[in-house]
């Protein structure tokens, strides 16, 4: 076998790397806190409520991370078009055909594990990017449906701005429906990311785990063009 | 009882009302529309100038418990308003006349007093196979109602039938029961919501357009704003117990006992906007969380088909009659991880060897390099 050099390229920046995580421990908790605000835990005390204010607590996290996670997901847009080339918006919606035909690649090696083959792509892989321009839907869903719910407790002008959602979807019965039947998209992404990452580092080898961490990526020389 | 019909303050004078009295009865009104005090002077002068405002009430696809709530609203003022202050016209459950004169007496109001009556409509309107499945005096609901609302000043949809459609608009909707508001088009439909609304509710919101001549101001649903801004369960005397993770975990248990909050059981107060828990019901005597059920939402849209009544979550569509998002969520995640720990066996299966030739050649190059150095 030759000698193959390996290049390191810098990935992801700073901003990117700091939505990534931002966004990861603000989706934990938001499914974590929503999923207790949906089924809290049966508690038989014998206190009184002014005793306790753990439910209030569970759902104020809920709301500042729903916060920090819109805001969040806003910078994120607006890198999408000042950041570099890994970061752009043309990474999450497919407008090429070469895409197109990278996206059947990864199938092949994903799915069918076909030969396994550095893909041309070195920061998300089209198919990567396209599912995750689904997420920010499902971002923008929860969004939406969320400060839609909250409007309704709420003076701020922001929560106000989606309150529309909920004669739209006909009540609010209807907008807490999709609202929880979305965190589950969000649990099954997170499920499968998480695999899928690991995966690509185990088979690729090009510090995909890491680079979230550094921004590096490792290629082998010649494919860097 | 010729020329302009006698204002009510003239009415009142004639019953030996006392000012004191009237002034006591505006407030009253004002009160009960939820308008702010400093607006009182408006609603007397309205009841001192104002002649009576012709009604037409319709009834459709209903039970007819709007208007036995109503009837039974807490102060023998409200009552007044309908039966004293407001001129029925016509409507098919309280007045007197029947048959031919009663349809007469329809047609009379809507010619004589075109553009200035108000018309209420109880029940939904079913459109399906041409409107057969409700027919007043040989008409079909949908022409009545189209026919009706063509001259009104103002139109109040009463209660969830004639605002969502209610139960007979549960699926299937075997008679295709269409509220109010989808049927007239171009005009403001004030939204009354309920199963019934509160009779102090349906009062005030004839009040509003008794003393101001105008709509009172609606929300996003066309809902009087004063009744129908705040959510049950943000106004509910149970709601601190919510907070502080407190709830009835069934209905014959301690907490239950103790009036914890009802979320748990399904009650709908997090997701229904309505006045119970400020107003309540039967002379403020209660409303259904204080009697220890929980709220089933019947002033919002489809509340029939976000069933059951006793689960947090509607069932999910297609599935049994339990089974819930949730439910299906976990299904769908146990699914995925095993196929992640199906995928990752069958990587590591195909993978081993070439894992094992990947770190052979690694070394070899190591080795290479190391004396290629040297």
């Amino acid at each position: 076998m030759e000698n193959t050099l390996i290049q390191r390229v810098y990935v992801w920046q700073l901003p990117v790397r700091l939505y990534h995580w931002v966004n990861a421990i603000a989706v934990v908790l938001l499914a974590c806190t929503g999923y207790l605000i949906g089924h809290p835990f049966a508690i038989q005390s014998g206190t009184e409520a002014y005793e306790n204010y753990w439910f209030g607590t569970v759902r104020f996290v809920h709301f500042v991370s729903a916060f920090i996670f819109f805001f969040n997901f806003i910078g994120r847009i607006y890198w999408g078009f000042v950041g570099n080339k890994y970061a752009s918006w043309h990474n999450f919606i497919p407008t090429k055909k070469k895409q197109y035909e990278e996206m059947v690649d990864v199938l092949k090696v994903d799915i069918l594990q076909g030969t396994i083959k550095p893909l041309e792509s070195i920061g998300h892989n089209s198919l990567a990017g396209l599912t995750y321009f689904i997420s920010f839907l499902a971002f923008l869903f929860q969004c939406i449906t969320g400060f839609g719910m909250y409007a309704a407790m709420s003076t701020s002008m922001l929560p106000h701005l989606f309150s529309w959602i909920v004669p739209f979807m006909g009540g609010d019965f209807a907008v807490r429906q999709w609202h929880h039947i979305m965190m589950w998209f969000f649990i099954i992404f997170s499920i499968v990311h998480v695999y899928l990452v690991f995966y690509h580092d185990y088979v690729e080898g090009r510090g995909i785990i890491s680079s979230m961490a550094g921004g590096w990526k490792f290629i082998e020389k010649e494919k860097n063009k | 009882m010729n020329g302009s019909p006698m204002t009510l303050w003239e009415q009142a004078q004639a019953r030996g009302v006392s000012r004191r009295d009237f002034i006591r009865y505006c407030s009253w009104l004002a009160a009960a529309a939820g308008i702010e005090a400093s607006a009182i002077g408006q609603v007397v002068q309205a009841m001192e100038k104002k002649p009576r405002l012709p009604v037409v009430w319709m009834h459709f696809q209903e039970c007819t418990c709007c208007s036995e709530s109503f009837i039974r609203s807490s102060h023998p003022v409200i009552s007044e308003i309908v039966l004293d202050k407001i001129s029925l016209d016509y409507t098919e459950t309280l007045m007197a006349a029947s048959g031919h004169q009663a349809e007469k007496s329809l047609q009379d109001t809507i010619k004589k007093y075109k553009g200035e009556y108000l018309m209420c409509v109880e029940g939904s309107i079913p459109t399906g196979d041409d409107g057969v499945y409700c027919c007043i005096g040989g008409k079909s609901a949908i022409d009545i109602v189209k026919e009706v609302a063509a001259d009104a000043k103002a139109i109040i949809a009463w209660g969830n039938c004639a605002t969502h459609g209610c139960v007979q608009a549960a699926k299937p909707n075997p008679t295709t029961a269409t509220p109010v508001h989808k049927i007239i088009t171009g005009k403001t439909i004030i939204n009354v919501p309920g199963c019934p609304p509160i009779a102090e509710v349906m009062a005030g919101t004839i009040v509003h357009l008794l003393a101001f001549d105008r709509i009172p101001q609606l929300d996003g649903l066309n809902r009087p704003k004063a009744f129908y801004s705040r959510r049950i369960h943000d106004t509910c005397y149970r709601r601190p117990n919510y907070d502080a993770g407190l709830f009835v975990e069934s209905f014959d248990d301690e907490n239950a006992r103790k009036g914890y909050c009802l979320y748990k059981m399904g009650c709908r107060g997090p997701v229904t906007y309505n006045s119970c828990a400020i107003m309540k019901w039967n002379n403020g005597v209660s409303y259904p969380i204080q009697s220890g059920h929980g709220c089933i939402g019947c002033s919002e849209k489809d509340f029939w088909d976000n069933g059951p009544f006793y689960q947090h979550l509607a069932s999910f569509p297609g599935f049994g009659i339990e089974t819930t998002a949730d439910d299906i969520g976990v299904a769908v995640g146990a699914a995925t991880v095993v196929g992640i720990a199906a995928h990752a066996v069958s990587t590591n299966i195909r993978k081993g060897k070439l894992i094992k030739s990947e770190i052979a050649s690694s070394t070899e190059k190591e080795e290479t390099s190391r004396k290629g150095g040297a």
